[in-house]
């Protein structure tokens, strides 16, 4: 099959435009210099309520997810794919108790990350270097899956097939480099620019998609030929069934409870101005959350319209589904503008992702242990240089590497997160828990669930086959990383136990009961607060 | 633009972190009746979709979609009008 050229030209308009916009955003509410993580890494902590909704739905609502979440329903249905929805109805009651809290204590310090908070929280370097590991780690396979989203769109304008390795993957090798490139010069405030484009494209694709498949094939169609093909496929289903009831309840709350641990979510809510910018978001991002069960539900509408996951290269593949879907469904422009939403999609997280994980190496790593004299210009090009890093290896990673490493690091990359909730959410209310003791149930909680899911065997693939196990002692399968968190819990407890009883010294708090109720009121210039 | 960032810019300082301090407290003493209220509003959405079996089943459908679906989206829905009204009361009792 040759190269759809009117989707193609349309994709390129779009990346043409969003490429000016990222580098026109080091001028867009201008500071004086971008030399410091405060203006790169989070745009000068100024963004209101509307541009955070932007960026934090351009943020989370990821390219991967736009192709994974359906791929997952066309595949197998409910459980791996539904319970995308579950668990963003369940994020944002959890982002309007804590975050207010965590935003409050961060203003206040300077903090740019929750490594910051940990070292001041807790008084332990070796706590917050965890926690920073944690966060890169688990962000590198992240945004290499922003690749693999871009790969299964040019997949299906027709690049790939089995010529040469340099031309096949060169298209997805310029985006990238350019995205580089303006992440590099203009931080935070470029992503934040391009969501407005990615969002408003997403709105309108998703919008038009399930008009069209209301007027055309009717929602009860999608459904009875979505039941009948996930009923008679083994380990699909298209209701959860009563040996799946924890699984899909687990799956969503562990999941909600791991998003705001991630680097990309907590950069977006600290760039925010107020505590009540962070409050108001968690009321309307749900709009997202619509978006995003319909465009799971065009999964069911691939099942119903039968179309081929069959890519360029001739092997199946689930993730083209929804690519090939539009390509079938709709004109040639349309469906380019599909793709470029897709496209767009994947640029804005990565872009952030990059910048979370680079702020983390800077503050918490460099600063920590290499330079601690760092000046705030010598921070924010170490972050800018690690963006690029971070960025290059994530590339690195989809193209030497089989995507399914990706697939499987994002995996653990969750069960990993969610081993630092306890750390940083209980350290919001107190220091109930001891430092050593967290660490130790970190490590034991973060070992735990990397070993089950390595163990986690199907027909198809010998480890990393699920992120669902039964829970201990019982044939209930169970998220993962809720289990790892239970271990986390019980080790962190028991031990504070101990070490309160051994009198091991606990360290000085750095923050007061008022800072995490803190809310800014009139501005004190260039009065410098220290860590 | 914020103040602190025209300031700043007199000042030409821009190495200096500028931060805002802090004062009024964000009080969160809300009477016991509203903070009960506000638990409820947030809990009840976390509650409802924990429960799964309270919804995996396929009827009744509503315009063609099974239950589970809906059941779903209209937490969605439900989830973000119980956020903002949760929002409003804490705003409502700080005034």
């Amino acid at each position: 099959m040759g190269i759809d050229t009117t989707a193609l030209a349309v994709l390129l308009f779009f990346f043409i435009v969003v490429t000016a916009g990222g580098f026109w955003a080091a001028r867009w509410r201008r500071a004086d210099t971008l030399d410091s993580l405060e203006e790169w890494g989070l745009g000068g902590r100024g963004f209101g309520t509307v541009i955070t909704w932007f960026l934090l739905g351009g943020d989370l609502y990821t390219a991967y997810t736009f192709i994974a979440v359906p791929a997952a329903m066309c595949a197998t249905g409910a459980v791996s794919g539904f319970f995308a929805i579950a668990y963003s109805i369940l994020a944002y009651p959890i982002i309007f108790v804590f975050m207010p809290r965590l935003w409050s204590v961060c203003h206040r310090h300077g903090f740019v990350t929750a490594a910051d908070f940990i070292r001041a929280r807790y008084d332990s370097r070796l706590l917050s270097l965890a926690i920073a590991v944690t966060g890169i780690v688990a962000t590198m396979p992240y945004i290499a899956l922003q690749l693999v989203g871009i790969q299964a769109v040019l997949d299906s304008v027709g690049f790939g097939g089995n010529s040469n390795a340099v031309i096949r993957d060169l298209p997805l090798l310029l985006a990238f480099a350019v995205l580089a490139a303006y992440t590099y010069s203009s931080g935070l405030r470029a992503p934040a620019l391009i969501a407005f484009v990615k969002d408003a494209l997403i709105y309108l694709v998703i919008g038009a998609a399930a008009i069209y498949v209301g007027v055309h094939f009717g929602f009860h169609q999608i459904f009875t030929a979505a039941d009948a093909k996930l009923s008679a496929t083994k380990g699909a289903s298209f209701v959860p069934a009563r040996s799946a009831y924890w699984s899909y309840a687990t799956l969503a709350l562990g999941s909600a409870m791991a998003l705001f641990m991630y680097p990309h979510c907590l950069t977006a809510v600290l760039a925010g101005k107020s505590r009540n910018v962070i409050r108001r978001n968690a009321a309307i991002l749900p709009t997202y959350s619509i978006m995003l069960g319909l465009l799971a539900l065009l999964g069911y509408a691939a099942i119903a319209a039968k179309t081929s996951i069959i890519g360029v290269d001739g092997k199946p593949n689930p993730q083209l589904a929804i690519p090939h879907w539009f390509r079938d469904e709709f004109p040639s422009w349309f469906t380019g503008i599909a793709y470029a939403a897709i496209a767009i999609g994947a640029l804005v997280p990565a872009a952030i992702m990059s910048i979370g994980a680079a702020n983390l190496f800077t503050r918490n790593i460099y600063r920590e242990y290499l330079r601690p004299s760092a000046t705030p210009k010598q921070e924010a090009a170490v972050s800018k240089l690690t963006s690029l890093v971070v960025k290059f290896g994530a590339l690195a990673f989809v193209l030497i590497l089989n995507k399914q490493n990706a697939i499987n690091f994002q995996l653990l990359g969750g069960i990993w997160m969610l081993q630092t909730f306890l750390a940083v959410v209980v350290g919001l209310y107190g220091r109930w828990l001891h430092r050593w003791a967290l660490l130790a149930g970190w490590a034991c909680g973060t070992s735990y669930g990397t070993a089950s899911a390595y163990q986690q065997s199907s027909p198809l693939t010998h480890h990393f086959a699920t992120s669902l196990a039964p829970l201990p002692f019982s044939s209930t399968k169970v998220y993962i990383a809720a289990t790892a968190l239970i271990v986390n819990v019980v080790v962190s407890v028991v031990l504070t136990l101990l070490f309160r009883a051994l009198a091991v010294s606990d360290g000085m708090d750095a923050t007061s009961a008022a800072d995490y109720h803190s809310e800014p009121t009139i501005a004190h210039v260039g009065e410098k607060l220290t860590v | 633009m914020t103040t602190s960032r025209s300031n700043a810019h007199e000042d030409a300082q821009p190495p200096l972190r500028v931060t805002a301090t802090m004062s009024e407290p964000d009080r969160h003493h809300l009477p016991w009746p509203v903070l009960a209220t506000v638990v409820a509003l947030l809990a009840l959405p976390v509650v409802a979709v924990l429960m799964v079996p309270l919804y995996a089943r396929r009827g009744p459908e509503l315009w063609g979609f099974p239950f589970f679906y809906w059941y779903q989206l209209l937490w969605v829905l439900l989830c973000a009008a119980f956020t903002s009204a949760a929002y409003l009361l804490i705003e409502h009792h700080r005034r």
